[in-house]
Formats: structure tokens, C-alpha cells, sequence
């Protein structure tokens, strides 16, 4: 009955994905670190699933660090410069939080920070991040995908022209991996971060992929886990989870990127067909197939959101804290949005499951909703 | 509507009978917000909870704290939950207006803003949205409806001691035909033995007494944070003659009737009388000053909708804690009525709200009755 339209945020666990790790979970229990037969077939595991990961990626397994999520893997390249010193560090304005934060607490820390703004269509140039570069700078650190507006930064240019100039990059490519070819071969970083829930794969479950060579900080001490980079028992279920989910994308990257581009294009063509003054945010270019971000003029997006769910329609707006209160976005502030037309900003994501009777049934709601809360007065 | 009707549809009970209603909780993750919601889906109303996040996040009442233990609160009831940010409102039209009649030498009571704009202008504009037939609180309080007029009133809860239609006269009729309170039968005691009889996890919470942004209750501090002017305008203490006896930091630190924290000696005790704001005066006197024999209220609002059309007996409420003096009412234009207290009233004090009950009470053993209130001028 309800109509999921919030898949940036997560994604449903693929029925493939449940299967592999319901296996996994049941059959396979051994510690991967034990030298037994139930250690060394728990140890197979994982080390399939690297291999799922790194060809899904266009890396080398032996790149490839499994960790808890794309948070902990932006977090240990980030708080790894504090191992080096004193320095510099380049990212954008629209960065998540556990790439943002972590820069926030360098720059207290004493390192110094560049945030490269992005334009009105929230997207970089190659050229204003080489320009921001010091002959001190340690690492230039960028989102690919943005997770609000779904724009794409040109990252091939960028990942060219840093490697050309010899400076270190580091891609929080978890928006994009499953929406977006994500080819290591073509873009040449140095670390790369994904979360396997944002790809039909399970929470908790990610990896870190650093080029052989390239610096790297234990996060977690204490074991010899993942070559010491990361300490503790594997999570094997999530690890096998996440790599059934890689090599889906593999095989279906393209047909899904034109399934979900026409799924987004009729719900766009729908609102501005239905609901009126409707704007969308972010380059419609450079933009993930899935996501939609759109301002309803004269609507609070708060109050658009808990209508629809009421109704059965799940979106997001902005960027909530932990007990649900919404503020306005940085990223479409960033974008040059007030704050007002931020608030009436919501954000619309398809993925699998959504159908075209979804669609069609969301925009009307949508359309019934939005006249509602413009004929209830100003927001 | 497709997606409407499926909703619809699973809300029919067995029977087939129709959708139950919609309604919305405002819920502030205390024990008596908990318990309302859990009495309305008791009875099969669809229940919305909603927590109004108000101040910033250190505050009490507001804090996300409270927000999560509403949303725990809902989760056991099964009902969906939501947080509702009123935050720059709050800050415009509560806490700014706050600090101002304080700048002003007045004794503000933000709470009736805050009850009559939040709890009921915006969230009734979202249960409209939401398309909910009202707003339910845990305000202790009573609504009736007169047969004869078919007028909503509003009255005293059966718990006196706990008794919130002080911050509540500004109600209108529309407001007061679409709010439940479903607490007005029942005693505070009543209220936490039932909480705990249906596991809710705030029946014991402790009591929030203090303004919910003021935490530590030191006010003259929000106001500085606010204002930072206020703590360069001290002044003169004066007594009833123009006799300097003292100086002051802020007329903003003192309320009408304050005896202490003066910091003047005195063979007599000496209490705040007066506060002027233009001359940054704190005027002070002796007990016998205190009383006042009436009092000027404006922006008066009747809960009927209309003035009475000539002078009537009440029961005037003059502080939040306060028994009620009888005075009668002398009703004058422009949403002004002129109080006369049968017998002197002490630290009648600008900037609080007058509240007039019905005196004889009609019908008391439905609580006495809320006939409008203002507030109090200097």
C-alpha cells in the first residue's frame, strides 16, 4: 500500500541479497580468522565478496577494505591526515556530514581547509579545484553524487587532473554506485567510499577502496582483520550482502538507469502537469537518473512530507537530525536557495520496486496535497 | 484517489463501519500529553502525534530529549509520530517578545502566546492539512457546549490544582470546536496511576514548572542573551516621592511586588510598586502601596466572541498561581474593560494576563466557566 519515493535514503535489501546472507547466517558461522574448515569457508566468503566489490568498482581486490558504511570509510581517510601533520585540504561546500565534520574537526585541529562552493546548479569545474590547490594540499576530498540534489561533479576531469598534479583524491561515491558507472580504471582516485544499503545491499555495510600504495590509517586497532586497517571480527553476513548487491549492479547498471530515468522524468512531467509552480533543483544534466529535487512554491516541505505519509507516500526533505525536527538544507543553500524556497524543497527518489501506477498515484496525491497546504495559507 | 481509498479502506473496522477519525496530539514527551494520546486511540481514533520543536535544543521543555521520549511514547501506541519545527516563529513571536516586555517593565507570560499561536493557530492549520477533524493536548481544562447558543466554553478541570485555563482565555470559538482535552475529568494523580497501568514509559516523569526557555529560571539572562543593550540601561531605585534610594542594573531584573534583591536598606520592608520603563526607574514602597483597587486590561477577548454590553461580576484571575480576586467588569471600546476589585488586590503587575471567570459559577460542578481575559496595562 505505501508508495516508497525516499530510495537515496535507503534502498529495499534485494531478495538476492536476503537469500545470500540468510545462507550465509545459517550455514556459514565460523570465525573468518580461525584456521579450520569453518574459519577458511567464512574467509571464502568475504574474499568472494571482495572480488564482487573491486570488479563492480573497476578496482583490484587487494584495494578493497570492508567497514561498517561509507561513514566510517570518509571518517578514516579524513581523520587519517591527523597521522600526517600539519596541511591542506580541499572538498566542496555540499559534502555529507561524515566528510564534512570530520574536515571541521582538521581545521580545529589546525589543518587548513578549502571549500570549493559549487554554482546555482550545484555543480563544480575541474578548474576551480585545481585553482584551490596549494603545493601543501594533502588530499582534495568530493561527494560524486550529491545525496540531495543527485547532481554528478565531472569527477573523470577532476581525478585526471589531480593525478596529473600528483595530489591525492579521496570520492564519497555512495550516492552513485548502483545509479552511476562507477569505474575505477576510467576515474583514477586514490580512496573511494560506498555503503552496500544504498544498493540493495544490508546496513552497516560498506567498504573503503584505497589504490595499493596510497597512505592508510587504522581506524580500529586490535586485530589483523582486513590487513590491520580494521580490527575486529568480519561482519561476514554483511560483507556477503554487500557483494550480492555489487554484482547486481553489475549486471544491471544500465537497464536500471533507464528504468529509473523514466520512472523520474514522469513523476517531473506529472508534478508540472498537476501540482504547478514546481522548480527543480540542481543541473538537470549532471543528475542521477533516481532523484528529483523540487521546490513546491509556497509549501513547507515539512508539511508536505508528514502529509504524504499520512497518505502513504514516503519522500524526504532537507536534512533531519535525529529526533526528526527538519532544517534547511546546506546543499541547496549552497546552491544560492533562500531559505524559504530551501524549506519548500523536497527531495523525490525512485529504485527498485517503484512502477509506473506508483507514479501516477504519487503525483496526484501530490497534487491534491500541495493545493490543500497553499489553500491553508502562506508556509 | 487511489492512494486515498486503500487508506481508507483498511481504517473500516470489521463491521465495515466507517474510517475513524483523525486527530492530532500535540505531544511534548511529558506524562500527560502520553496519556491523552493514549485515551484517543483507545477510542479508535486515528491518533497523529506531534511534537512542536519551539526553542533551541538546550531548552526543557523543547529539548530533543523530550522529542524522543514522545516519539518512544508513540511507537508503543502505534501511532504515527511526527516533529513539527516552529523554531524561527517560536524565536520571533515568543521568546523576542519575551525580552522586550521585560525591556518594557513589564512581567511577561509567554506561555499564553505560545498555547494560543502553536499549540492551537499552527497546529490546527496542520491538522487541517493533515485533514484531522482537531487538535487534541494534555492541557488540564474542560470545553463545553452551551445548548441554548450552541457556544463553546470553556472551564476549570475537575484537578484545580493543576488547572491551565489561565494560558488557554484566548481561544476562539473555531479553535475551541475543533480541540479535545481529553485530561479534563481527571486528577494529576489519575493521570500517572493510568500512564502506568498502560506501560508508558513518561507516567513517572518529573513536572516541568519553569518557563520551557528559561531553563535554570534565570530570566534576566535570556533577556541579556536577546538584548544585550538591556545590561547597559540600569538606573535609579526611587520611592513614591522621587527620593533616589539606590541604583539598579536593568529594570528588567524586577516584577511588581518583588521584595528582595533590591539591594537597599531600609527600616521598612520595601517592595517593587512600579517600574518605569522611560525613565529606567524601579519605583519602591511599603506593603501598604502594593494594593491596587483596579486595573486596566486590553486586548480583551471574550470566548462567546462578543463583550457583554454592560458591566458584569467576575472572578478575576491576575497570575497564573493566583485564587481569583471578584471585581466587577466595566467593559470599554476598543477591547478594554476597566477592573474594580471588590477589595484591594496586591502586585497587579503590567504585562501578566487578567483572566475572568463566571462569579456566582452557573454550573460549577462542570468547572467554573471562562468568560474572556486580557492583559494587564501599566
Amino acid at each position: 500500500m505505501r508508495i516508497y519515493l525516499d530510495h537515496n535514503a535507503t534502498t529495499p535489501v534485494r531478495a538476492e541479497v536476503v537469500q545470500a546472507m540468510t545462507q550465509t547466517l545459517t550455514d556459514v558461522y565460523g570465525n573468518p580468522s580461525s584456521g579450520h574448515a569453518e574459519g577458511d569457508a567464512a574467509r571464502a566468503r568475504i574474499e568472494a565478496a571482495r572480488d564482487a566489490v573491486a570488479r563492480c568498482l573497476g578496482a583490484s581486490p587487494s584495494w578493497v577494505y570492508f567497514t561498517a558504511g561509507a561513514s566510517e570509510a570518509n571518517n578514516a581517510v579524513l581523520m587519517g591526515l591527523l597521522e600526517e601533520g600539519p596541511g591542506h585540504l580541499v572538498t566542496s561546500n555540499v559534502e555529507h556530514p561524515s566528510v564534512e565534520e570530520p574536515a571541521a574537526r582538521l581545521e580545529s585541529a589546525g589543518m587548513q581547509v578549502t571549500r570549493v562552493p559549487v554554482d546555482e546548479e550545484g555543480l563544480l569545474t575541474p578548474e576551480a579545484i585545481f585553482a584551490a590547490l596549494r603545493p601543501d594540499t594533502r588530499l582534495v576530498s568530493l561527494i560524486w553524487a550529491n545525496n540531495e540534489t543527485g547532481v554528478v561533479q565531472p569527477m573523470e576531469a577532476i581525478a585526471e587532473g589531480l593525478a596529473s598534479r600528483g595530489v591525492r583524491l579521496h570520492v564519497d561515491a555512495t550516492q552513485a554506485l548502483g545509479k552511476w558507472p562507477v569505474d575505477l580504471s576510467r576515474v583514477p582516485a586514490d580512496y573511494l567510499s560506498c555503503s552496500a544499503h544504498k544498493l540493495g545491499g544490508p546496513k552497516g555495510s560498506g567498504c573503503l577502496v584505497a589504490r595499493a600504495g596510497t597512505p592508510l590509517h587504522p581506524l580500529i586497532r586490535g586485530g589483523p582483520q582486513e590487513r590491520r586497517v580494521r580490527g575486529g571480527t568480519e561482519n561476514v553476513a554483511g560483507i556477503v550482502g554487500f557483494g550480492r548487491a555489487c554484482a547486481l549492479v553489475s549486471e544491471e547498471l544500465a537497464e536500471r538507469m533507464l528504468e529509473y530515468a523514466r520512472l523520474r522524468d514522469r513523476l517531473w512531467e506529472g508534478l508540472e502537469a498537476k501540482v504547478g509552480e514546481v522548480r527543480r533543483n540542481g543541473s538537470v544534466e549532471h543528475m542521477l537518473p533516481n532523484t528529483l529535487n523540487v521546490e513546491f512554491l509556497g509549501t513547507a516541505g515539512e508539511v508536505l512530507l508528514q502529509a504524504l505519509d499520512l497518505e502513504g507516500v514516503a519522500v524526504s526533505a532537507g536534512a533531519a537530525c535525529h529526533s526528526g525536527s527538519i532544517s534547511p538544507s546546506h546543499v541547496l543553500s549552497a546552491m544560492g536557495l533562500s531559505p524559504e524556497q530551501a524549506r519548500s524543497s523536497l527531495r523525490i527518489s525512485v529504485g527498485h520496486g517503484v512502477d509506473t501506477g506508483q507514479i501516477d498515484a504519487a503525483v496526484d496525491l501530490f497534487g491534491e496535497l500541495v493545493a490543500r497546504i497553499r489553500r491553508a495559507g502562506p508556509a | 484517489m487511489t492512494v486515498l481509498e486503500p487508506a481508507r479502506e483498511e481504517a473500516r473496522d470489521e463491521a465495515g463501519a466507517p474510517a475513524s477519525p483523525r486527530i492530532i496530539v500535540a505531544m511534548s514527551g511529558g506524562v500527560d500529553s502520553s496519556l491523552a494520546a493514549a485515551l484517543l486511540t483507545e477510542e479508535s481514533f486515528e491518533v497523529v502525534g506531534v511534537t512542536m520543536h519551539l526553542a533551541g535544543d538546550a531548552s526543557r521543555c523543547c529539548s530533543l530529549e523530550d522529542a524522543d521520549d514522545a516519539r518512544r511514547v508513540a511507537e508503543n501506541l502505534g501511532i504515527r509520530f511526527y516533529v513539527a519545527n516552529y523554531t524561527s516563529e517560536f524565536q520571533r513571536e515568543v521568546i523576542d517578545v519575551f525580552a522586550d516586555e521585560y525591556l518594557a517593565g513589564r512581567t511577561p507570560i509567554p506561555c499564553v502566546a505560545c498555547n494560543k499561536r502553536f499549540k492551537f493557530d499552527y497546529l490546527m492549520e496542520r491538522a487541517e492539512i493533515f485533514q484531522a477533524k482537531g487538535v487534541a493536548t494534555g492541557h488540564y481544562a474542560r470545553i463545553s457546549r452551551d445548548p441554548a447558543s450552541g457556544l463553546f466554553e470553556l472551564r476549570r478541570p475537575r484537578d484545580l490544582q493543576k488547572d491551565q485555563t489561565y494560558f488557554l482565555f484566548q481561544l476562539d470559538q473555531a479553535q475551541l470546536s475543533k480541540t479535545f482535552f481529553p485530561l479534563g475529568e481527571l486528577t494529576k494523580e489519575e493521570v500517572r496511576e493510568r500512564a502506568r497501568g498502560l506501560g508508558l514509559g513518561t507516567a513517572d516523569k518529573p513536572e516541568s514548572q519553569e518557563i520551557c526557555f528559561v531553563p535554570g529560571g534565570d530570566y534576566a539572562e535570556v533577556v541579556e542573551t536577546i538584548r544585550p543593550e538591556a545590561a547597559q540601561r540600569g538606573g535609579e531605585i526611587v520611592n513614591g516621592q522621587g527620593l533616589v534610594m539606590g541604583r539598579h542594573p536593568g529594570i528588567h531584573r524586577f516584577t511588581v511586588g518583588q521584595r528582595h534583591g533590591l539591594g537597599i536598606s531600609s527600616s521598612e520592608r520595601l517592595y517593587v510598586i512600579r517600574l518605569d520603563a522611560e525613565a529606567r526607574q524601579v519605583v519602591v514602597g511599603p506593603e501598604s502601596e502594593l494594593a491596587a483597587e483596579g486595573a486596566e486590561v486590553s486586548e480583551v477577548h471574550w470566548i462567546a466572541g462578543a463583550p457583554p454590553r454592560q458591566p458584569i461580576r467576575a472572578k478575576v484571575q491576575i497570575r497564573y498561581r493566583h485564587g481569583g480576586a471578584l471585581a466587577t467588569l466595566y467593559p470599554l471600546p476598543q477591547d478594554t474593560v476597566r477592573v474594580e476589585f471588590d477589595e484591594p488586590v496586591k502586585a497587579v503587575s503590567p504585562g501578566q494576563a487578567a483572566v475572568f471567570y463566571e462569579a456566582p459559577p452557573s454550573d460549577g460542578d462542570r468547572g467554573e466557566r471562562v468568560l474572556g481575559g486580557g492583559w494587564i496595562r501599566g
